[in-house]
């Protein structure tokens, strides 16, 4: 007896929550796995489509032989990318042929965005335009994202009304005067000045940033004054710090905090803060821990189960068992061989979970959906090809950000996003693969990892449907 | 440990092909894979096993390695495992002649004993995933959170002299920064190590803290007393002027009302009913009813007992301990390990009888699933990791339950507010009960979402941690009253306790449901 579904998606991210849902959306009896709780945590909550096209080939021919030869005396030289990009869309046509986004097309990536606009409902913006915002971001840069939370909406840079950037001296990760004057630095079209203010120092200096958003979530009582006001009294001092080009002092608009204000109640505490502040208040995403992320992680789960998704975490795939009647009986095309089941871990006890489809939505080389080692780079859960030249040196070039072969390495699928064996072929007929698991795409370049999850997530999700129907 | 460890499982020859199910046995009779007596039985690193210690534990890897012959020399002839995975071999990668490999031994270079975490710690890269996770750095500033707790706290306990910091004590081991990394660093592993360790060598061991820890650990020794006089004890144990002089003396918060002992426990119940009434050698399960069950909710083990055998498994109720989990969040690590000890051979007998060992509270099937192979090595421990379930997990597996509860439908329409108790989430079972009774008729059951109850065992049975705890679990408590159900169901009994002090609630467990509409 197994754990059986129509359709079993393995992976908790964008990607594979976006399979999931497509796939109930469709009818089908869905389940989805993950090995740990999602790593949206970890992740900023922007949702990326596309901001830059890095080039692919050098500003001049790399030299013959292995890349350390006169690494030294030679190193290769890479043209800066092409962006920010304004339009995600437009561009498409320009990615290498065997990009994701080639694949499936840039209708999947708008139905992508469109189903996550669904799902995050008002918490998220950017959906009433195809064009790219441009988000400040926890670096003091600024990113081109397609989508973006309601927290950073008052903070976008096209936005010229004057900013004041809060920081905290215990939160040594960030540092406020550093982040303005590179936003500076970067051309924004508004005054904008940092300053350090007093507050997380009432807690104690190793408090996480977890701590610091209940304590704004319950409006505790930081030493008698409830935590929200005792902010804005903090920053109020500070409302006049900005200095424009002519040297004179505005009140300012507009206040950015590290993205920590609150957890569950995120928008009240917003609005409260800029009540007492009388300017807006927006959030600059941050790196890890990343109130953000956890808040789309929470929106997005919640989406799985209104959907009727059956989900579950703690449970990684480690094995499979192909279909005894032998490959392309039942699918009726003829493509490869079809997975039984998949084989489950659960704390040491083993479970086969059954599916007429299956969904791999694993990660990359971080998420742990791709493992390398100095043999050679693999897909761990269905043993897919992942093509790879058998050269190590020729994974890599030698400027760090030059067109890194290793960054595009992934499992390459057909046009249905069925994954392909050494040969070409379709290796299993009622697999799907889906995100970063997918290669082609260098997603840290080109500013395109949610999108591509979007995009290859929606049409796994429905590919997989369709199968359970045939 | 294990489970991060391909080398282990390949050493111990359960390398099974690829997708092979382990569950069941494929070819019909379940095969627990017993080891041979002999093998290397490791002592914890941190609390050295007093008498059954280290000469017994030379003794038996010098005879396993006689036994097994000298074909593998690095798993046998090594006095340790090397601590960083792969590198014992200097040669490996070089062709140095310069190079002398007997110069080189990474044994000593981190010399810990024999239970090493540093592959775990090498595994962290800071993501704060697990902080992330954390319920009690939500609440509490003078917690530095897991990732403090685990690696970088391992990491400092390399040089000499560092005692462990007593924030340790804070963590209240809901182990969900094990599930929150996505890096496999065995953090709840390392709390529990650095736990023992300080209460073993930094505590007081005739102060208030540690006697009430050690009371509260063992909370089986003062639930079997009471039960002898179930009706006296459950009244003297909440007598307010009782209770005010335990807050005072021991540190027990009067708040809390102690749980009332049974007047029949559950070992008296089976007793009297004569033990199983289906024998089945094909179907069979021992069932690890746990210190709560027996003591204060047989109804929960009478309930699981009715199931089981509607489904028609014979039901085995092997002599049984406390499973360890209050002592592990106590750092009892003795006291655990020697209810282990009971609980391991009288399991293993079971599952060589047949069985597969069934738990019905997430806290027991979690111990004995994951900590107990973590924590000790003791003969068989192994095999009842992986012979163990919890109540309604293996039924889920073996059984078609939608099949049973399609036309099925309770008496009365229930409806209830279900809390996943954190222990059951690191199994991966936090939506089964969910999942399991979403499509029957007549029972409404509301998920109030991912936050810790906050009780975590014995961590809100302390007075100084009692605020937080209430803290932790206020956001449960608000999602509780805004669900449609009057009535809470969890699997856990201190999530119960929780929820019950938070919101008044009566709570129920799944079995529970899973009678009254599937036996009854």
């Amino acid at each position: 007896m197994a754990i059986d579904s129509e359709v079993l998606v393995v992976g908790g991210g964008i990607a594979g929550i976006t399979a999931a849902i497509a796939a109930a959306r469709e009818g089908a009896d869905t389940r989805l796995v993950s090995h740990k709780a999602s790593t949206l945590r970890q992740a900023s909550g922007l949702i990326d489509a596309l901001g830059y096209l890095p080039a692919t080939e050098p500003a001049k021919p790399l030299r013959e032989g292995p890349p350390t030869a006169g690494r030294n005396l030679d190193p290769d030289e890479w043209p800066d990318p092409e962006g920010p990009l304004a339009d995600p869309f437009e561009a498409i046509d320009r990615l290498p042929e065997d990009h994701p986004y080639r694949l499936v097309g840039a209708d999947a990536l708008r139905e992508g965005l469109d189903l996550f606009d669904d799902l995050v409902g008002d918490a998220y913006l950017g959906g009433h335009t195809d064009r790219n915002a441009l988000v400040p971001t926890f670096g003091g840069s600024v990113k081109p994202t397609a989508r973006y939370p309601a927290s950073a909406a008052a903070g976008i840079a096209s936005d010229d009304r004057p900013a004041l950037i809060v920081g905290f001296r215990s939160l040594t990760e960030y540092d406020a005067r550093t982040f303005a004057d590179r936003l500076a630095a970067a051309g924004v079209p508004f005054d904008v000045a940092g300053a350090e203010v007093e507050f997380a120092e009432a807690f104690r200096a190793d408090a996480k940033i977890t701590r610091l958003a209940k304590a704004l979530d319950r409006d505790e009582p930081i030493d008698g004054t409830p935590a929200r006001e005792a902010l804005a009294k903090a920053v109020g001092p500070h409302l006049h710090d900005v200095v424009d080009g002519e040297g004179g002092v505005d009140r300012v608009e507009r206040v950015g905090f590290p993205a920590f204000l609150g957890d569950d109640h995120p928008a009240e505490v917003r609005a409260e803060l800029a009540d007492r502040l009388g300017a807006d208040v927006f959030e600059i995403p941050m790196g890890p821990p990343s109130l953000p992320g956890l808040r789309l992680e929470d929106l997005l789960y919640d989406a799985l189960d209104d959907a009727g998704v059956r989900f579950e975490t703690g449970t990684p795939a480690v094995g499979y068992e192909v279909d005894a009647d032998g490959g392309g009986g039942s699918g009726g095309d003829g493509d490869g061989d079809r997975i039984d089941h998949l084989v489950m871990d659960r704390k040491g006890s083993e479970v086969p979970y059954g599916a007429e489809a299956v969904v791999l939505a694993t990660g990359g080389l971080v998420g742990k959906g791709l493992d390398s080692d100095r043999d050679g780079v693999r897909e761990p859960v269905l043993d897919l090809h992942v093509p790879q030249p058998a050269d190590r040196y020729e994974w890599f070039v030698d400027d760090a950000f030059g067109e890194q072969p290793y960054a595009r390495f992934g499992v390459r699928p057909d046009e249905r996003l069925r994954p392909l064996d050494e040969s070409g072929e379709v290796a299993y007929g009622n697999v799907r693969v889906a995100g970063a698991v997918v290669g082609g795409a260098d997603v840290a370049r080109e500013k395109s990892a949610s999108g591509v999850s979007l995009a290859t997530g929606l049409v796994a999700g429905r590919e997989a449907a369709r199968e359970v129907r045939q | 440990m294990t489970r991060h460890m391909e080398n282990d499982d390949e050493a111990e020859g359960t390398d099974e092909p690829h997708g092979g199910c382990g569950c069941g046995g494929t070819d019909g009779t379940p095969q627990p894979t017993v080891p041979e007596i002999g093998r290397d039985e490791r002592p914890a690193i941190f609390v050295p096993d007093d008498g059954d210690g280290a000469g017994a534990a030379g003794s038996d890897s010098a005879g396993s390695s006689a036994a097994d012959g000298p074909a593998e020399p690095d798993a046998t002839d090594a006095p340790r495992p090397a601590t960083d995975g792969g590198v014992e071999s200097a040669t490996g990668g070089s062709d140095s002649t310069e190079l002398d490999p007997d110069a080189y031994d990474p044994i000593d270079v981190f010399p810990e004993g024999d239970l090493d975490l540093r592959d775990g710690a090498d595994s962290c890269y800071k993501c704060t995933s697990c902080d992330t996770s954390c319920p009690v750095a939500e609440v509490d500033d003078e917690f530095p959170g897991p990732k403090f707790q685990g690696p970088e706290q391992w990491r400092l306990k390399r040089k000499e002299d560092h005692d462990i910091d007593e924030s340790i004590t804070s963590c209240s081991n809901c182990m969900r920064c094990d599930d929150a990394c996505p890096s496999s660093v065995p953090l709840s592993q390392m709390h529990n190590e650095a736990r023992g360790q300080f209460v073993e060598e930094q505590m007081e061991k005739l102060s208030v803290e540690y006697v009430r820890n050690r009371i509260l650990a063992n909370y089986r020794t003062s639930a079997r007393l009471a039960s002898v006089v179930p009706r006296l004890s459950s009244f003297a144990m909440n007598f307010g002027p009782a209770r005010w002089a335990m807050d005072k003396l021991l540190g027990i918060p009067k708040e809390r009302d102690f749980p009332e002992f049974a007047t029949t426990t559950f070992r008296e119940w089976w007793r009297d009913r004569g033990g199983a009434q289906v024998e089945n050698p094909d179907k069979r399960v021992a069932y690890f009813h746990g210190c709560y069950s027996n003591y204060n909710t047989p109804e929960v083990g009478k309930a699981m007992v009715r199931v089981y055998e509607h489904f028609g498994y014979e039901v085995l109720v092997p002599p049984q301990k406390c499973s360890g989990t209050p002592m592990f969040a106590n750092g009892m690590l003795k006291d655990a390990r020697r209810h282990a000890e009971t609980n391991v051979e009288n399991l293993i007998e079971a599952i060589g009888d047949g069985a597969d060992v069934i738990a019905s509270c997430t806290s027991c099937s979690m111990s004995l699933r994951q900590e107990y192979p973590e924590l000790f090595d003791i003969h068989g421990i192994e095999d009842v990791s992986d012979h163990t379930f919890e109540a309604l997990e293996y039924l889920r597996i073996h059984e078609d339950l939608d099949g049973a509860l399609a036309d099925a439908r309770p008496e009365d329409d229930r409806s209830f507010a279900y809390h996943a108790p954190c222990h059951a989430r690191n199994q991966g079972l936090a939506r089964q009960a969910v999942e399991t009774f979403r499509d029957v008729d007549g029972v409404e059951l509301e998920d109030v979402g991912d936050s810790c109850s906050g009780i975590s065992g014995t961590y809100g049975w302390k007075s100084e941690k009692y605020e937080k705890s209430m803290q932790i679990g206020e956001e449960m408590f608000e999602h509780m009253e805004d669900a449609d159900g009057e009535v809470g169901m969890t699997e856990c009994p201190t999530c119960a306790m929780q929820m019950e002090h938070g919101t008044g609630y009566e709570i129920e467990h799944p079995l529970q449901l899973l009678e009254e509409t599937v036996v009854a």
